[in-house]
């Protein structure tokens, strides 16, 4: 059979974030990549930084260069991205090992899947990264003082 | 979402259909076709309109026209699901976009090639698998099977290979060797079923790095799943599975026994006798 000539459709990254419908679970799964990278990222630029303690101890005097606020906010930032990452990781943790999605059911339109089960779980722990995310705030920011 | 009031009158929609013709063209591009669509009126009844009236070149896969057979999928206004099960007013306005489904390669036009997806699905050895070859090829008996465990997963038997959740899922749109919601929910259905004893012999392509644990939970495939099949349930359970197969923790479980063959089976208690017969 002579080859057919196919154009590829795949979406790539676009497919997190623009292919079909959008639900919030799909948001999760978005913002979970996203802070996953970005605490990798930081772990790696952690190692580099503090390496350079044995050579720049006065980057890290009062008042100097890391004292700047935007490594205050940079340092909040990698909270908030953890406190997200952990929570919904606890959420998916659960799911993943098949708590939370409900039993199989009889399909009846319209339907209902196991993402309106786990739904609170979503919520709860959605509350809960934002209690920390205000309480992480006002210490790292100074907001509170 | 805008339902119309039940009439007879037809109103003209825009159907902004994805074009690819491999022989001629280097990249798929949209035609617009201005169409009237009454009440009730199906994509797929819309596609036939253009193809009958407006553009006889224009190609795509159907045939069941009632939500069977699953090869209907298309990317209709951004939502992957079946041309022949959405009716037109139902989801648009006075614009519609239809086009291929995604993350397949395009054949022509609205003709996805759905090849990667049976391959996928035949390599999770999707049927009944069990060391008693000869028993489950001679008819001589019937398994038994309560209502209860038939319920376990028939849930997943209802899908109809349709691809839209593949379509859907944004983990297959980054890793094209990710077996897939429908696959893998496909092996969960034979998993759970238990006439089977195949579930081992499955864990080698489900539990691979390609397998089941590349599933996030984003959750599109069920939200998209014209069948109700719930595929992230089917996979969030294969999981768990495999898990428990991991750590040595799952039951060792015979498969489903043979009833009696025909007329051997002892009769309930109770039953009345069948009515003399009348013809
Ligand atoms: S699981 Fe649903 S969306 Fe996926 S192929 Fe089956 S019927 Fe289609
Ligand atoms: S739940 Fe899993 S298989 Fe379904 S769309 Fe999300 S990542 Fe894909
Ligand atoms: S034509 Fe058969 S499912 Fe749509």
């Amino acid at each position: 059979m002579a080859e057919i000539k196919r154009y590829d459709n795949r979406l790539g990254v676009w497919g997190w974030l623009g292919g079909g419908r959008w639900g919030i679970e799909r948001y999760a799964y978005i913002l979970h990549r996203l802070t996953g990278l970005a605490i990798l990222l930081y772990f790696l630029m952690h190692v580099v930084v503090t390496s350079l303690r044995a050579t720049g101890q006065y980057l890290w005097v009062e008042g100097g260069f890391f004292h700047q606020p935007i490594f205050k906010f940079g340092e909040f930032l990698v909270f908030a991205a953890f406190a997200y990452h952990a929570l919904n990781g606890i959420r998916l943790v659960l799911v993943e090992l098949g708590f939370a999605v409900g039993k199989p059911i009889e399909p009846i339109y319209p339907y209902k899947t196991s993402l309106n089960v786990q739904r609170p779980l979503l919520i709860i722990m959605m509350i809960l990264a934002a209690i920390l995310l205000a309480a992480g705030g006002s210490e790292f920011l100074g907001l509170g003082k | 979402m805008t339902m119309s009031k039940t009439n007879t009158t037809t109103r003209e929609i825009n159907f902004h259909v994805t074009r690819y013709n491999p022989e001629t063209d280097r990249t798929p591009y949209v035609k617009t076709y201005r169409i009237p669509v009454r009440e009730g009126m199906t994509v797929l009844d819309g596609l036939h309109y253009i193809k009958d009236n407006v553009d006889p070149t224009l190609a795509w896969r159907y045939s069941c026209r009632m939500g069977v057979c699953g090869s209907c999928g298309m990317l209709l206004n951004g939502r992957p699901t079946l041309a022949c099960n959405t009716q037109v007013l139902h989801i648009a306005d006075t614009d519609l976009t239809v086009g291929p489904l995604p993350n397949f390669e395009i054949i022509r036009d609205l003709v996805p090639d759905l090849m990667t997806m049976f391959e996928k699905h035949s390599s999770i050895q999707p049927h009944i698998l069990r060391t008693d070859e000869a028993g489950l090829n001679s008819p001589d008996g019937e398994f038994y099977q309560s209502p209860a465990e038939l319920e376990a997963y028939l849930q997943f038997a209802y899908c109809i290979k349709c691809g839209c959740c593949m379509a859907a899922c944004p983990t297959l749109a980054t890793d094209a060797r990710y077996l897939g919601p429908m696959p893998l929910a496909a092996a969960e259905r034979y998993d759970k079923d238990t006439r089977d004893d195949g579930r081992r012999a499955r864990n080698e392509f489900t539990g691979t790095s390609h397998g089941a644990f590349r599933c996030h939970y984003a959750g599109e495939c069920s939200r998209a799943c014209p069948k109700g099949v719930d595929p992230a349930k089917a996979i969030q359970y294969l999981k768990r599975q495999l898990v428990l197969d991991y750590l040595h923790l799952a039951r060792r479980k015979k498969p489903c026994q043979k009833m009696h063959g025909p007329g051997q089976g002892k009769p309930l208690p109770n039953i009345p006798a069948a009515p003399a017969k009348t013809v």
